[in-house]
C-alpha cells in the first residue's frame, strides 16, 4: 500500500510538471494549429521573470522576500503573455494555415530568444530601442506623396537599415565608454540561481511514512488550479466562447461579428502566459539557463500527440500516464511489488530501471499506442478536422 | 519634396557609413604589433564558445588568454636567444564533437600553430585524438577525466581517477563507514566519463570490501530526478553515501529536488566530481551547502601562489568571478608548454618539445606539479565541503603530489598496464609491466 501510494505520488508529481508545461502548448497547438517550437523558450522567459522578481524582492528583507514567489508567478504570466501577443501580431499571424512555415519561423524565434537572454545588456537594449523608435517614427512621418510612390517599400527598407546602423552606432558608442558595470550582460550565458522561498523548500510533513516534498505538492496544486482556470476560461467566459467558435469555423465566426484577429492574439497570449507560469514553476525543480526550454519541448509535444490534439482532458490523462509510467519503470519498483517474478522478467525490469532506459520504453509505448490510435486518445471530431 | 527625399537618402547613407566605420574600428582594435619581440609563435585555443558547454569552456579560454598575456608582458618566450610573442588563435568547437576535429585540422594546417590548448568533454577529446595522432601534432587537454588513455600527442593536465575519485572514495569510507557502512549509490550523466569513472569506483569499492547498491544515469540536460530519489530512499532508508558524477544542468535539478525530498547531507553525504566554485554559484549555495567535492585546486586554498592567481583573474575579468580547478589546470598547461619550449630551445620541432616536457616541474597555484613520462601530471588531491558563501572549506589533502596512473589498476582489463613515452618501444602507450 505504501509502495503504491508513493509511486502514485511520484508519478503524479512528474505528470503535473508535464501537464503544466503542456497546457499552454495544448491551447496554442490544439486550438490554433500553430506548431510552436518556441514554447520551451517562452517557459525560459517565465523563469527569467521569476529571477528578476526575486532580485527585486531581495532588498526588501527576509519577511517580504518569502512572498516573492506568488508575485513572480503572476508577473511571469503577464510578461510572457505580452511577448506571446507581440509574436502573434508580428509573425505568427502572417503564417496561419502554413504549419511547416510556422515550425521553421518559431524555431528561429526560439534561437533568437535564447541568444537574446545570453547577450542582453544595457547598451544593446538602448541600441535596439533607438533602432525601433527611429524606424517607426521616420516611416510614420514620411510625407504621403512619397509613400504612394512605387519605390516606397524600398525606401522603408532603407530607412530600417539606416536606423539599424544607428542602433549599432549607439551600442558601440556606449560600449566604447568602457564602463564595466554598464556593459555587463544582464544575465549572461551562465545559468542563474533562483532560490525557492523557505516555505517551499524542504518537506511538508509526511503521510503514512511518505515524505511530502513541498515543491512537488505545490506544483501538483498549481497545475490543478491552472487547469481549472483554463477550463473555466474556455467554457464559461465570453472570450472562451469566441475562441471555441473561431476554432470550429473561422469564416462563420467572422461573419457573425467575432473579431477573429483579437481572438487569435488572445489565444496565443494565454497559451504563452501559461508557458511563462510553467517556467516560473520549474525554477523550483531544476536549473535556470538560456537552454532551459530544450529539455521540455519534446515532452510537451509527446503529451499532446498522445492525448489528442485540441483536447484538454487528453492532455491531462496523457501527462499523468507518462508520469506514472516513468516513475514505476524508472525506479524499478515492479521488482519490489512482485518479488517472485521469473528470473527473465526480473532481468528485463532491471534493465529498464534507469532514467535513460525508461525514456526508451516510453517512446516505444507511444509509438505502439499511435499504431492503434493515430490521432491520440481523444481525437477531435467535427467539421474543422475535415476542412 | 524631391530635395527632401534625396536629403533623407543622403542622411541614411551617411548614417550607414558612420555605422560601418565605427563597427569596423570597434572590431579590429587592439592589433598592435609588438616592437620588443623578435617574432611570434602562434598557438591554438579550441573550446566551445557556443552551445551547452560554452558556460564552462569560455572560462578556460579566458584563463589561457590571461596566461598568454602574462607571458607576453614579462618578455615572451625565449628561444635561441630571441624572445617571441605568443599569438593565440581561438576557434569555437560549438559543443559539437566533430567540429573539434575539424577546427583542430584548421588550426594545424591553415594557421600552422605550434600547439593547441583545448577541449573539455571526453567526447571532444576522443574526437580530436585521431587528428593529432595522424598529423603527429600536439594537444594540451585540461580537464579531470576517466583515464584509460595515453596518447603520444596529448598532454593531460587534469586529474585521472587515482588523483580524484579514488582518494575521495577512500576518504568517504574512512569518515562515514562507521555510521553508514561501506555502501555507495552512484548517480551520473549518461556519457563516457561518468560511466567509466563509475566502473572504476565499483571495482575499487569491491576491493575495499564495500558494496555498490545502485547505479543510475540521467541523459545530459534531463531535469527529472524523482525516480532516482525513490530508488535512493529504497536503497538507503536511513542514510548512505552518494557519489555524484552528473555534469551540467542535471546537478541543479538533483540538488534542488534532494533538498525537497528531505535528503540532507547530514544523513546522506554526497561526493561530487564535477561541482566546482562556478557550479555552486549556479545551483545556489543553499542547495549544495554541506556536500563534498574532490579536486586538485580550490579557490579558497589560501597559499600565496593561489592568491596571486585569483587576484590576477579577478583583476582581468571582474570581481564577481570565481576561479576553479579546470581553470587552474588550463592556466598551468600554458606555462608547462612555455617551459618545455624554452628547455628544448625550439618551438617548431614538436618531438623535441614533447620530450622536453617530461620531467618539467612547476610551482602552480595548487602547489608543485611535475609532468610524468605518461604525459599526465602529478597533483595534490584535496577534498572540500561546500560552504554558504559559495567557496569550499578544505577538509583533507594528500600533503604531497600524487603521481598519475593512466591505466587503472582496479579495472581487470587494464590491471598491470603502464604508459611511458620515454621508452623507445612501439607500444609505449600501453604495455604490460
Amino acid at each position: 500500500m505504501e509502495l503504491v501510494f508513493s509511486q502514485l505520488l511520484d508519478g503524479v508529481s512528474i505528470g503535473s510538471v508535464l501537464l503544466l508545461a503542456a497546457t499552454g502548448l495544448a491551447i496554442v497547438f490544439g486550438l490554433m494549429g500553430v506548431i510552436n517550437l518556441a514554447h520551451g523558450e517562452l517557459m525560459m522567459v517565465g523563469a527569467y521573470v521569476t529571477y528578476v522578481v526575486q532580485n527585486l524582492f531581495k532588498p526588501l528583507g527576509e519577511g517580504l522576500f518569502q512572498l516573492y514567489y506568488p508575485v513572480a508567478l503572476v508577473a511571469a504570466f503577464f510578461v510572457t503573455a505580452v511577448v506571446g501577443v507581440f509574436l502573434e501580431k508580428t509573425l505568427i499571424r502572417k503564417l496561419y494555415g502554413r504549419p511547416l512555415e510556422t515550425l521553421l519561423a518559431t524555431w528561429g524565434v526560439s534561437l533568437i530568444l535564447i541568444q537574446f537572454v545570453r547577450s542582453v545588456s544595457t547598451p544593446m537594449v538602448l541600441g535596439i530601442g533607438v533602432t525601433v523608435i527611429l524606424g517607426i517614427l521616420v516611416n510614420r512621418y514620411l510625407p504621403k506623396k512619397i509613400k504612394s510612390r512605387p519605390f516606397a517599400p524600398y525606401l522603408a527598407g532603407l530607412i530600417w537599415t539606416a536606423s539599424a546602423l544607428l542602433g549599432i552606432v549607439t551600442i558601440s558608442a556606449i560600449t566604447g565608454i568602457g564602463n564595466r558595470a554598464l556593459n555587463k550582460p544582464w544575465f549572461g550565458p551562465r545559468n542563474i540561481d533562483v532560490t525557492a522561498p523557505k516555505w517551499l523548500q524542504g518537506s511538508w510533513g509526511s503521510i503514512a511514512g511518505i515524505e511530502l516534498p513541498g515543491i512537488r505538492i505545490f506544483i501538483i496544486i498549481l497545475s490543478a488550479l491552472l487547469l481549472l482556470g483554463v477550463a473555466w476560461f474556455l467554457t464559461k467566459s465570453v472570450w472562451g466562447l469566441r475562441i471555441r467558435a473561431v476554432t470550429q469555423n473561422r469564416q462563420m465566426s467572422n461573419c457573425l461579428g467575432i473579431p477573429t484577429d483579437s481572438v487569435d492574439s488572445i489565444t496565443f497570449g494565454v497559451g504563452s502566459g501559461l508557458a511563462g507560469v510553467a517556467g516560473a514553476a520549474i525554477t523550483l525543480l531544476g536549473s535556470v539557463g538560456p537552454n532551459l526550454g530544450a529539455a521540455y519541448i519534446v515532452s510537451c509535444f509527446m503529451v499532446i500527440v498522445l492525448g489528442g490534439v485540441g483536447n484538454l482532458v487528453g492532455t491531462v490523462i496523457a501527462s499523468m500516464m507518462l508520469g506514472i509510467i516513468q516513475s514505476i519503470i524508472g525506479s524499478g519498483s515492479l521488482l519490489i511489488a512482485f518479488p517472485d517474478m521469473p528470473k527473465v522478467a526480473a532481468a528485463v525490469v532491471e534493465f529498464f530501471a534507469t532514467t535513460s532506459m525508461s525514456y526508451v520504453l516510453i517512446f516505444i509505448f507511444i509509438i505502439g499506442f499511435l499504431q492503434f490510435k493515430p490521432t491520440g486518445m481523444f481525437p477531435q471530431k467535427g467539421r474543422s478536422v475535415e476542412a | 519634396m524631391k530635395l527632401s527625399l534625396s536629403k533623407r537618402l543622403v542622411a541614411g547613407l551617411a548614417a550607414a557609413a558612420v555605422g560601418l566605420t565605427t563597427t569596423a574600428c570597434g572590431g579590429g582594435g587592439g592589433g598592435d604589433t609588438a616592437g620588443d619581440f623578435d617574432g611570434e609563435i602562434k598557438v591554438g585555443i579550441l573550446h566551445s564558445l557556443s552551445g551547452t558547454m560554452a558556460i564552462s569552456e569560455t572560462t578556460l579560454k579566458e584563463t589561457e588568454e590571461m596566461a598568454i598575456k602574462e607571458i607576453n608582458d614579462s618578455g615572451g618566450v625565449k628561444v635561441g636567444g630571441k624572445s617571441y610573442k605568443i599569438k593565440s588563435i581561438s576557434e569555437d568547437g560549438a559543443s559539437d564533437w566533430p567540429t573539434f576535429a575539424e577546427k583542430s585540422q584548421k588550426l594545424i594546417d591553415a594557421d600552422g600553430v605550434a600547439v593547441v590548448f583545448g577541449g573539455w568533454t571526453s567526447a571532444s577529446r576522443k574526437a580530436m585524438l585521431p587528428v593529432y595522432e595522424a598529423k603527429d601534432h600536439f594537444l594540451f587537454y585540461p580537464i579531470q577525466y576517466e583515464g584509460q588513455e595515453c596518447s603520444k600527442n596529448i598532454f593531460y593536465t587534469g586529474a585521472v581517477p587515482n588523483q580524484q575519485a579514488e582518494p575521495a572514495v577512500d576518504w568517504l569510507f574512512d569518515k562515514f563507514s562507521g555510521k553508514l557502512g561501506k555502501k555507495v549509490y552512484l548517480v551520473g550523466s549518461d556519457y563516457v566519463y561518468p560511466r567509466t569513472a563509475n566502473t572504476i569506483i565499483k571495482e575499487q569499492v569491491k576491493s575495499l570490501g564495500g558494496e555498490t547498491v545502485g547505479e543510475d544515469y540521467i541523459p545530459l540536460g534531463n531535469t527529472e530526478v524523482a525516480p532516482i530519489i525513490a530508488k535512493i530512499k529504497k536503497a538507503f532508508p536511513d542514510g548512505g553515501i552518494i557519489i555524484n558524477t552528473l555534469n551540467g544542468d542535471s546537478n541543479v535539478a538533483l540538488f534542488k529536488q534532494f533538498k525537497a525530498a528531505g535528503i540532507d547531507p547530514e544523513k546522506y553525504p554526497i561526493m561530487s566530481f564535477s561541482i566546482a566554485e562556478e557550479e555552486i554559484r549556479q545551483i545556489g549555495p543553499e542547495y549544495v551547502g554541506g556536500t563534498y567535492a574532490a579536486w586538485n585546486y580550490f579557490m579558497s586554498l589560501g597559499t600565496e601562489a593561489s592568491n596571486n592567481f585569483n587576484e590576477a583573474f579577478l583583476a582581468e575579468y571582474g570581481d564577481d568571478r570565481v576561479t576553479n580547478d579546470p581553470m587552474e589546470s588550463a592556466y598551468n598547461m600554458v606555462y608547462l608548454w612555455k617551459a618545455a619550449v624554452e628547455k628544448a630551445d625550439t618551438y617548431e620541432d614538436l618531438d623535441a618539445v614533447r620530450n622536453a616536457l617530461i620531467g618539467i616541474k612547476l610551482d602552480a597555484p595548487q602547489g608543485p606539479i611535475e609532468m610524468y613520462p605518461n604525459h599526465h601530471i602529478s597533483q595534490t588531491v584535496r577534498i572540500g565541503e561546500a560552504m554558504d558563501d559559495g567557496q569550499f572549506k578544505i577538509l583533507w589533502d594528500s600533503k604531497t603530489p600524487v603521481a598519475p596512473i593512466t591505466w587503472n589498476q582496479y579495472v581487470p582489463e587494464t590491471k598491470g598496464y603502464k604508459c611511458d613515452w620515454t621508452l623507445d618501444r612501439a607500444d609505449a602507450g600501453k604495455f604490460k609491466m
